[in-house]
């Protein structure tokens, strides 16, 4: 198999699981943030070898990034090039904030192929922890994630729970995420 | 937290997302930018005395012409622009064919005038306000299209700011149309340019600040 066909063919297998995720199917979307995490730590590795500690952070948010502006994928263009658009700007987003692009080993090139020509699944743990930031949210925010997305429960439940009506745990639960993305740049922006 | 944690955390009753997010934030701001746009004009300068016989000349429309040309390739732009990734190839020949148009015209305009004439039909009686007029005009638009691309994903904030100018002012451009006396291709490839130019400038220097996400 060429590199080129091997291209094509995780192309349409992450689209597609993003696809059904966009409806709602939850294991298909699971194995797309999956299966994303490993291409995009494959592109970080490489692209920061001088700050590897930066990686698995940029990894998660890139992800959480991608979760939340999810509704941008255009279905009629390529998954990779709406993937690698968002990496790139969270790459150089950090790179800006650490003025260390002449650390930089490997160029900004717009080489989408070998994005997802490697794979780099060994998970480590970021040195943030999201679960410590999602404790900070306020609880009008925390709750509904916590419940719907960390114990499992339906909106209905968590609504129940909450006190709080349907349409006010999903609002919750979607500025919850937008919130933790917002932590994460403020908190990155009083990094010296 | 591990990535698993995040991912599983992510996945979980992920709910169904809202469709043709983009197109449903232009129209709303490109909707509500317009009317606030119209009635500035019409609370400000006042539209244009004799409309009603200025529409029936060939050189306003082709002034209208120009201005919505412009601003289609804006809008398609701007909306690419809204979404990472953008694929922009096409751009650079969708906005310059307009403005090389009405620099043809412009330069076929001029050369058949009178050497005297020729300054009037650059400069007309407005040209000190007419970029001005535009400027201002525009801003309820770059103001809502501003808002429309926060709410989506812009990866190259500078171009989508820039893009944001380009769209508000042809569309601060083509209200401007109601109230403007000035009609001469000149006048309108040199000031109503300048004019859009104004906003694009704002919008691709406050764009990597106003966009960042």
């Amino acid at each position: 198999m060429t590199e080129q066909s091997g291209v094509d063919v995780t192309e349409e297998c992450l689209r597609g699981w993003l696809l059904r995720g966009l409806v709602g199917d939850a294991p298909a979307y699971h194995d797309f943030l999956k299966a994303a995490s490993v291409h995009l730590r494959a592109y970080f590795r490489r692209r920061l070898s001088r700050l590897p500690d930066d990686v698995e952070d940029l990894v998660q948010e890139t992800l959480l990034a991608m979760h939340n502006q999810r509704q941008t994928y255009d279905v009629g263009l390529p998954l990779t090039a709406w993937m690698y658009g968002i990496a790139r700007y969270k790459l150089v987003d950090l790179l800006r904030r650490r003025a260390v692009r002449e650390l930089l080993t490997d160029p900004l090139d717009d080489d989408d192929a070998r994005f997802l020509s490697s794979a780099d699944s060994e998970a480590a743990e970021a040195r943030r922890d999201l679960g410590k930031l999602l404790d900070r949210l306020p609880e009008r925010h925390r709750l509904p994630i916590v419940h719907t997305k960390i114990e499992g429960r339906s909106v209905a439940e968590t609504a129940r729970l909450t006190g709080q009506s349907e349409s006010a745990v999903k609002v919750g639960v979607h500025r919850g995420l937008k919130a933790l993305a917002a932590m994460i740049r403020a908190e990155q922006r009083d990094e010296p | 937290m591990k990535t698993d944690d995040l991912i599983a955390l992510l996945a979980t009753g992920t709910a169904p997302v809202e469709r043709h997010p983009v197109g449903r934030r232009y129209a709303l701001a490109i909707g509500l930018g317009l009317a606030a746009s119209g009635v500035l004009m019409l609370g400000t300068i006042g539209l244009l005395p004799d409309l009603a016989g200025a529409v029936r000349r060939p050189s306003f429309w082709v002034k209208v012409g120009f201005v919505a040309t412009v601003a289609w390739g804006a809008l398609v732009a701007a909306m690419r622009l809204s979404r990472p990734g953008p694929s922009l190839t096409w751009l650079p020949a969708a906005l310059g064919a307009p403005v090389l148009v009405i620099w043809v015209l412009a330069a076929a305009a001029l050369a058949g005038a009178a050497p005297g004439a020729r300054a009037g039909l650059v400069l007309g009686t407005s040209w000190w306000a007419c970029p001005w007029l535009i400027a201002l005009l525009s801003l309820p638009v770059l103001v809502g299209v501003l808002w429309a691309m926060r709410g989506l994903a812009p990866t190259r904030l500078a171009l989508a700011g820039t893009a944001a100018g380009l769209l508000a002012g042809a569309l601060g451009a083509l209200v401007y149309c109601l109230h403007c006396p000035e009609q001469a291709a000149p006048f309108v490839g040199s000031w109503y340019l300048l004019g859009m130019l104004i906003p694009s400038l704002v919008g691709a220097l406050s764009g990597p600040v106003l966009l960042r996400w």
